[in-house]
């Protein structure tokens, strides 16, 4: 008898902790999901996705970056690559399809905003990708900045983060 | 010719990984020791032979043969020696070949060391070994082979291959690409050797358990067997770990140490079931429970290791979504899924004989709440791996790609670490079998009192954040609680024995190693947490472009921007050097040189800080940017970091805690288990 309302404890325990658990997820979930699209993607849905938290990936184009150390503005274009590896892979790899939409003038560009310190591996040909909200007026107002260059050497580098 | 050697030695290991693995089989399923024999003698030969491979590799590294295609893409003619030859497990392909060899070392150690006591397991760790080192070997040859050449193809492409390709010459680049400056730091280059060194010893206890299952020796035997090994793993995690925090705040410039990204949580998760695994196999020892969780644990951990070098080392950083790229990743993924499928399966197989010995009867026991601390690690696990294979999930179901970052991370495990923090306070307090709350409080109330000075005093101090002060109250308790138990412990001891209080201390540490290195282990990890609420909570920041003479000021620290220098260096840099005063509280304490450095070869800067560093914080210094050729004025970026150094100190002592039960010792336990060992390999018949 003590044995079976022993055990029901320990059920009623464990439950309490694997709902918790699940809690925590799904709510942390809710509030820090970001959409990742790509550069065509945010502007084909346009006004849909104005002021979400997005993830986006482009190629850095490396003549429109402008940096204002007064401000600590940074701006810059990026151009559509796919998301989809598979396509990547399929276009010759990452360094390839980063060259291939940055030359390519018919590419969706779309201009970033970003307020901070330059990182250091921004540079044309990088793939960026940034996390931030698009506004209304067609920019991406990005409120983290990753960097990968993967032309120069075989590991990727570990991310640059400025917040 | 030393890359064909090179070729020619992973190419017999593999035939003889394979060999070995039947042999081992067959030798235990028909009871055939001449068979087992010679499985042994197969594995202690992988060793040699791939010893012999990376000797090659590395002379190919040192010496710059740019022919070979590894060579060329990791190292480069200006680079130090030292970082030639650390290429080795710097790329990929040589990672892999890094890794095959430290698996190698180990299981020809543990057949050596254990081939007379645990003769009947032995054939079935050989075979878990063997089979690990095949999955590698047979990843090096055909995916990423280190010893691979250029060859320059009529057509005039260039390839890597092998063997030469009808018509083609051996191409000779003039110089390598060379390795990435940001990962030329000691912590880079000790961080995926320590890591890999975690990986590999966690796969001995996983074999030990895989034959425990097989040989239906289901006591706690394999556990005591291996529970130095997965001490001394979960050590080297946890290095590798600290290291890299190390290095990601040195080089980084972001003034963190850590930053949720999928490749620091794939070596964490085995990390979380390692230590869940080292906590409940005591259960399991003292009171012959749990037997099923500890066959789960470390069938996950196996699990998560292979998982992890695949996350590290497949060139799949940032992007989730690049699970699929090369034909590596479906390797990785058949041979997680048929080894976590048949280890599951003979752990179902073996599920009546694993029957605890006795049952949990009170909710606040020890082993209740050993088990309790498990549940929290494993939410934790669950938490990370939720947030790795999220993207995956959500672009299934709802084919849209939706990711989450270091907020879903922060917000869903911070409780849990509280839970945790709070666990490893009470635990030590309770009894085996059976604690009521009134023992525990009785146990508890003096530790708990002395522990509310620390949220009074950071009351008083000015901290009104009631999240921070509970924290802080947290970590006082642990700390309290641990050094209350070494307290009580030692005078205890030096009233039975007549010893003074200090030695009574240290010898009754030496008596029970295990108990008090892991209590050295819990203050470790309260240090390390005081830091990280430290930076979490209270750090602060500021940027901006002063001119020469101006000023930035953050919190009590000012600092004077005085001058820069620019210069070039012979190893191909060009070097930016501010110099900056810093005031604190209006007395100057030094001159800091935030620096920034091109490489030219790379085309990329590397964000040197200026760092102040003190028990309180460190003022952490950037310097982002200057006026060109005047350098009149210059951008800065600060950083106030309170309490960051108690979590390099907390590794520290952590790591001496881990040092502390992982030594080796004569204990009256391991004593035992030799003679009885040895009598069972008599028994068996030798």
């Amino acid at each position: 008898m003590e044995n079976t309302a022993n055990r029901y404890k320990f059920i009623v325990g464990g439950l309490l902790i694997v709902a918790a658990v699940v809690y925590l997820i799904v709510s942390s979930t809710q509030a820090s999901a970001q959409y990742f699209l790509t550069v065509d993607e945010m502007v084909q849905r346009g006004s849909e996705v104005v002021g979400r938290d997005l993830r986006i990936s482009g190629a850095v184009v490396g003549e429109t970056i402008q940096y204002d150390p007064q401000t600590l503005t940074l701006t810059f274009e990026v151009a559509d690559v796919p998301g989809d590896n598979a396509e990547i892979e399929a276009q010759g790899g990452l360094a390839a399809v980063l060259h291939q939409a940055v030359i390519d003038p018919k590419r969706t560009r779309v201009k970033v905003v970003y307020n901070g310190v330059k990182p250091d591996l921004l540079r044309d040909e990088a793939q960026a990708i940034m996390t931030g909200q698009l506004g209304e007026d067609g920019i991406f107002y990005a409120e983290e900045l990753l960097l990968k260059c993967p032309t120069k050497y075989e590991e990727a580098v570990p991310q640059q983060s400025d917040q | 010719m030393l890359a064909n050697l090179g070729y020619g030695a992973v190419l017999i290991t593999a035939i003889l990984a394979i060999y070995g693995t039947v042999a081992a089989v067959q030798g235990a399923r028909r009871n055939n020791p001449a068979l087992v024999y010679s499985a042994r003698n197969a594995m202690l030969l992988t060793f040699p032979l791939l010893s012999l491979a990376s000797v090659a590799l590395v002379i190919l590294l040192v010496t710059g043969r740019f022919e070979v295609s590894f060579v060329s893409e990791v190292t480069s003619r200006a680079m130090p020696t030292y970082l030639k030859a650390t290429a080795w497990w710097g790329g990929q392909a040589g990672s892999l070949l890094f890794w095959a060899w430290l698996m190698s070392a180990f299981t020809s150690a543990v057949t050596l060391r254990n081939w007379e006591r645990d003769r009947e397991f032995l054939p079935w760790v050989i075979a878990v070994g063997m089979v690990t080192l095949g999955f590698f070997l047979f990843l090096i040859l055909a995916f990423e082979n280190p010893f691979e050449r250029l060859w320059a193809l009529p057509t005039g492409q260039v390839e890597a291959h092998l063997f030469a390709p009808r018509g083609a010459t051996l191409f000779t680049p003039q110089d390598g690409n060379g390795l990435n400056p940001l990962l030329r730091h000691p912590g880079m280059i000790l961080h995926p050797p320590l890591l890999y060194l975690g990986y590999v010893s966690f796969v001995i206890p996983f074999a030990f358990a895989i034959a425990a299952l097989i040989t239906g020796r289901t006591d706690d035997r394999w556990i005591r067997i291996t529970r130095r090994w997965a001490l001394w793993a979960w050590l080297f995690l946890s290095l590798g770990l600290i290291f890299g925090g190390r290095w990601a705040y040195d080089v980084l410039g972001w003034g963190g140490y850590w930053g949720w990204d999928p490749v620091e949580i794939a070596a964490f998760m085995p990390w979380l079931t390692g230590t869940a695994f080292l906590h409940s196999v005591m259960i399991q020892e003292k009171r012959g429970m749990l037997k099923h969780w500890n066959m789960i644990l470390i069938i996950t951990t196996y699990a998560l290791v292979i998982f992890g070098t695949f996350l590290t080392r497949s060139g799949v950083l940032s992007s989730v979504h690049a699970f699929a790229q090369s034909g590596i990743g479906p390797s990785f993924f058949t041979f997680i899924g048929l080894t976590f499928l048949i280890s599951m399966s003979l752990l179902f197989w073996r599920w009546n004989a694993l029957k605890a010995r006795n049952q949990m009867t009170s909710l606040l026991s020890r082993e209740a709440l050993f088990l309790l601390n498990n549940l929290v690690f494993m939410g934790i696990l669950v938490i990370c791996f939720w947030g790795v294979i999220f993207p995956l999930i959500s672009e299934l179901v709802t084919g849209q790609k939706v990711t989450v970052g270091p907020p879903f991370y922060e917000r869903a495990t911070a409780p849990l670490f509280a839970g945790m923090l709070f666990l490893m306070g009470i635990a030590p307090l309770s009894a085996w079998r059976h604690s009521t709350a009134k023992t525990l409080g009785r146990a508890m109330w003096k530790p708990f009192i002395v522990s509310l000075i620390a949220p009074i005093a950071a009351f008083i101090g000015g901290i009104r954040l009631w999240a921070a002060l509970f924290s802080f109250w947290l970590a006082a308790f642990v700390a309290a609680v641990t050094l209350y138990e070494f307290w009580r412990g030692a005078r205890a001891r030096s009233r039975r024995a007549g010893e003074s209080l200090p030695l009574a201390l240290v010898r009754l540490a030496g008596r029970n190693r295990r108990r008090y290195g892991g209590y050295v282990i819990h203050l470790g990890v309260v240090l390390m947490a005081v830091g990280i609420i430290g930076i979490e909570v209270f750090q602060t920041e500021t940027q901006a472009t002063i001119p020469q003479g101006g000023e930035i000021t953050l919190g009590d620290y000012t600092m004077r921007y005085d001058s820069l220098a620019l210069f070039d260096t012979p190893d191909n840099r060009n070097v930016a050097r501010a110099v900056v005063s810093v005031y604190k509280n209006g007395q100057y304490v030094g001159e800091l040189h935030p620096r920034r450095d091109f490489f030219y070869d790379f085309q990329q800067p590397m964000t040197i800080p200026g760092v102040r560093s003190t028990w309180e914080e460190d003022f952490y210094v950037l310097l982002v940017d200057w006026m060109p050729v005047t350098t009149e004025g210059a951008t800065f970026k600060v950083y106030h970091n309170p309490l960051v150094n108690w979590v390099w100190f907390g590794g520290l002592v952590f790591i001496f805690g881990t040092l502390v039960a992982a030594w080796p010792e004569k204990d009256p336990e391991d004593v035992a288990v030799r003679r009885s060992g040895a009598a069972h390999a008599r028994a068996y018949g030798d």
